[in-house]
């Protein structure tokens, strides 16, 4: 096989889309051709294209191509790479959990609150642990929000407490019960070695220790936290990438209205 | 004064005015500063008496002494008094001492006092030692420049964040190798928030590596290493923020360390440290820093990762102003000066980069001499690594057009993780190439009269100019409750650390400031 970098023919594929079997698409259905980069601890030269090929083989590449390399130190030489994928998905069976609420606007937001739960909600929110980094929490608690999204300091109907970074899971939960929260919002950027995984777990421990697990709800979120994590780790909901204080301030709503019963 | 016409057609009296403003702002901190020491400022002179290492338990013996003296009432009295009491009660060494305090078999509390002059001859061979070793290390690092040379300016900064000080010389090593000048090697999550500073070699941090002093030799030792093999001397860099301000300082000046992040509004601000603590700790930490030849970093940069960089590029300018009236203060010159600030606007926003080189511009008029610390794209970084890698490029011309200092480089994964040996190359070689393909841009090209980038450069100086003349009434203590910088605001009676300052009472002593500002 030599496709070469620069082949037309995608001849030996079948070009039919189908969602049963989905793979990358680079400029024709079904071509399968993904873009990779890595770093192979291996003095730079033949011997670590090879190796490199025959990596990619492994992951499953056909045609792999290693489009160029270059030796970071002695003994560590980097590959950008194409390969055409053989792996495929099943698209229709996918199912991911999401968080079931409808986004509204910041005047939408208070407007149901106003209607559903006819006060105030109040809500409590930190970067805590050992995480120094404000800028989830910020993004989605400060009055000037992120990306022309208001934060909930900003909505007339949520009382908003951003305590900032570095808060220790006891201070968050004191403050929380000090304040007759409605929610807890848990920032966590610092994911080295999993740091955030054992800091939301004990954050979750000590809820139920203090027998609060039930009557709050609880919400993490950062750049690598999912909607499935947070509820495997025992929140009500993650709020991943691309999400803004919209998207958990309806979701709080909602789901404040729907405990009361409203 | 050198200065070529500016650039940018500022007015230099505005300057002088916003200079003169903030020169009696830090009068007023300094006023209050020299009232009072800290435990961190006490641990310091511990060090520079000698005493070093750690009990069975793990605990510091600069610790040991410095709590015992809190414990007797004598934190006000200070290290030295203490010390040069306890020395001449027994004739041991400060080490020796320490070890009896930290055993319990003796009572820092029940030393008898000494005559002055018998206080100061006890421990003058100690405080000679230590400045000697500091001017040797010093040397030497001028003897390197003289020698073996240097990168450029703006020199290449990239960061270091194992956790592991022996894979963070894998990763260090290889870097100076790619071409970076300065190495930064972060320190772990938290580090900044405990009052004593760790000991020995260590090999397990989050998103960083302990600062111990045992860690900053085996990085000097490897980037030494590295300096010879490439020709060039690379500069080792780490934080003297915290509660351990000048502890650090000292390990740094003491192990050849030749950049420091070195801000006591940072700390105030983004760790929520008492304001009073940290400014008095913030200058014993400059004049040893100042005395080492080593470049501070102030943190302005990061009020912009809270604040809008549009909307608040005047409180920038303003701190800048501010951190260096008060390095003055400490007898830090303007060549050691990395005054901050950051390439932060949205890259979705109109000519935004003319702003941004309004702004580094402006910066590099105002204070000529200084070796600007410009911090690339971190707040609208995203998990799109392509994009950020042609923000960290439009970063990387304003650096090498308006003659940055120090270039902390930009990753194309900011976003994602601490950097991978390849992320540091890919930056490493976008800034070479603008570098070089651009070199003396700043030299062709002038800005328009009346256009965007004048008229940005002036508001962003009137606006600074005012905020520090109504900064001069209220006081930098009043403007911090206040939330002027960064929109945070900080109690300040608030925040940690307080409990460990103490007014000076008399007989207290500390040589090392006089010394020190002297110069080598």
């Amino acid at each position: 096989m030599s496709g070469g970098l620069y082949s037309t023919s995608h001849e030996e594929i079948d070009k039919t889309y189908d969602p049963k079997n989905i793979k990358p698409y680079g400029d024709t259905m079904n071509d399968g051709k993904t873009q990779l980069s890595f770093t192979l601890p291996v003095p730079c030269g033949d011997e670590a294209v090879e190796a490199a090929k025959q990596l990619l083989r492994k992951m499953g590449f056909e045609n792999p191509q290693i489009v160029y390399y270059h030796e970071l130190t002695e003994g560590f030489t980097f590959f950008n790479a194409y390969g055409s994928c053989t792996h495929t998905v099943d698209y229709t069976t996918i199912h991911v959990p999401k968080v079931e609420s409808t986004v509204m606007s910041m005047e939408e937001t208070d407007a149901f609150i106003k209607e559903h739960i006819g006060r105030k909600i109040v809500v409590v929110g930190a970067s805590t642990g050992t995480d120094a980094h404000t800028v989830g929490i910020d993004a989605i608690m400060n009055m000037k929000g992120f990306a022309g999204h208001y934060g909930l300091e900003r909505y007339e109907m949520i009382e908003a407490y951003n305590l900032g970074s570095q808060v220790p899971n006891e201070e968050l939960i004191a403050k929380a019960i000090e304040l007759d929260a409605d929610a807890v919002l848990v920032s966590q950027t610092v994911t080295q070695k999993d740091v955030h995984i054992q800091n939301m777990t004990q954050m979750v421990e000590m809820l139920e220790a203090e027998g609060l697990r039930g009557k709050l709800i609880v919400c993490c979120g950062g750049p690598r936290i999912t909607y499935e994590l947070g509820k495997e780790l025992g929140f009500d909901a993650g709020f991943g990438m691309n999400s803004y204080a919209d998207d958990v301030a309806s979701y709080l709503a909602q789901e404040i209205a729907k405990r009361m019963g409203k | 004064m050198i200065r070529t016409q500016s650039k940018l057609g500022l007015d230099f009296e505005k300057v002088k005015q916003a200079r003169t403003a903030a020169g009696n702002i830090a009068g007023q901190v300094q006023n209050f500063v020299d009232g009072y020491t800290t435990v961190a400022t006490e641990r310091t002179i511990a060090r520079l008496l000698g005493i070093d290492g750690v009990t069975e338990d793990g605990v510091p013996y600069p610790n040991v002494v410095v709590d015992a003296l809190k414990e007797a009432g004598l934190l006000g009295k200070g290290v030295m008094f203490v010390m040069g009491n306890a020395v001449c009660d027994t004739g041991k060494t400060p080490q020796q001492i320490a070890e009896a305090v930290g055993a319990g078999k003796y009572d820092l509390g029940k030393t008898p006092v000494a005559a002055a002059d018998k206080r100061r001859s006890a421990l003058q061979s100690y405080v000679d030692d230590s400045m000697n070793r500091i001017r040797t290390r010093r040397a030497r690092r001028e003897e390197y420049l003289r020698t073996i040379g240097e990168g450029p300016k703006p020199y290449l900064y990239v960061i270091v964040a194992t956790g592991n000080i022996y894979e963070d010389v894998t990763q260090a090593q290889a870097a100076a190798r790619q071409g970076a000048d300065i190495i930064a090697v972060i320190r772990t999550t938290g580090q900044s928030l405990l009052d004593y500073v760790p000991y020995g070699a260590t090999t397990e941090g989050f998103g960083g590596t302990m600062a111990t002093q045992e860690n900053f030799r085996i990085m000097r030792k490897a980037l030494d290493e590295v300096g010879e093999e490439v020709g060039r001397y690379i500069r080792l860099c780490n934080y003297c923020s915290g509660l351990c301000m000048p502890e650090i300082a000292v390990m740094g000046a003491l192990e050849g360390l030749d950049v420091m992040l070195n801000d006591a509004l940072y700390g105030i601000l983004f760790r929520d440290i008492n304001m009073q603590r940290t400014l008095i700790d913030q200058y014993f930490s400059r004049v040893i820093n100042g005395f080492a030849g080593v470049i501070i970093n102030t943190g302005e940069d990061n009020y912009l990762t809270t604040a809008d960089a549009v909307a608040e590029a005047h409180t920038v300018l303003a701190s800048d102003f501010i951190n260096e009236q008060l390095a003055l203060l400490a007898g830090l010159p303007e060549e050691q000066m990395g005054l901050g600030h950051a390439f932060e606007m949205d890259p979705k926003l109109e000519n935004g980069f003319l702003m941004e080189l309004a702004q580094a511009q402006m910066l590099r008029e105002i204070f000529p001499k200084a070796p600007l610390k410009y911090m690339p794209p971190t707040k609208f970084m995203t998990g799109n690594i392509f994009r950020g890698h042609l923000q960290d490029a439009l970063f990387n011309m304003i650096g090498i057009w308006t003659h940055q200092g120090l270039q902390l480089l930009g990753m194309p994964t900011e976003a994602i993780h601490t950097p991978f040996m390849s992320d540091r190359y890919l930056s490493i070689e976008n800034a070479r190439y603008i570098f070089n393909n651009m070199k003396s841009i700043g030299e062709e090209m002038e800005f328009k009269e009346g256009g965007l980038i004048r008229r940005r450069a002036a508001e962003v100086l009137d606006k600074a100019t005012a905020l520090l003349q109504q900064m001069e009434k209220e006081g930098l203590f009043t403007a911090l409750e206040k939330g002027i910088f960064a929109d945070i605001k900080r109690p300040k009676n608030g925040g940690k650390g307080l409990q460990g300052v103490a007014e000076k009472q008399p007989d207290y002593e500390n040589p090392f400031i006089q010394l020190m500002k002297k110069g080598a």
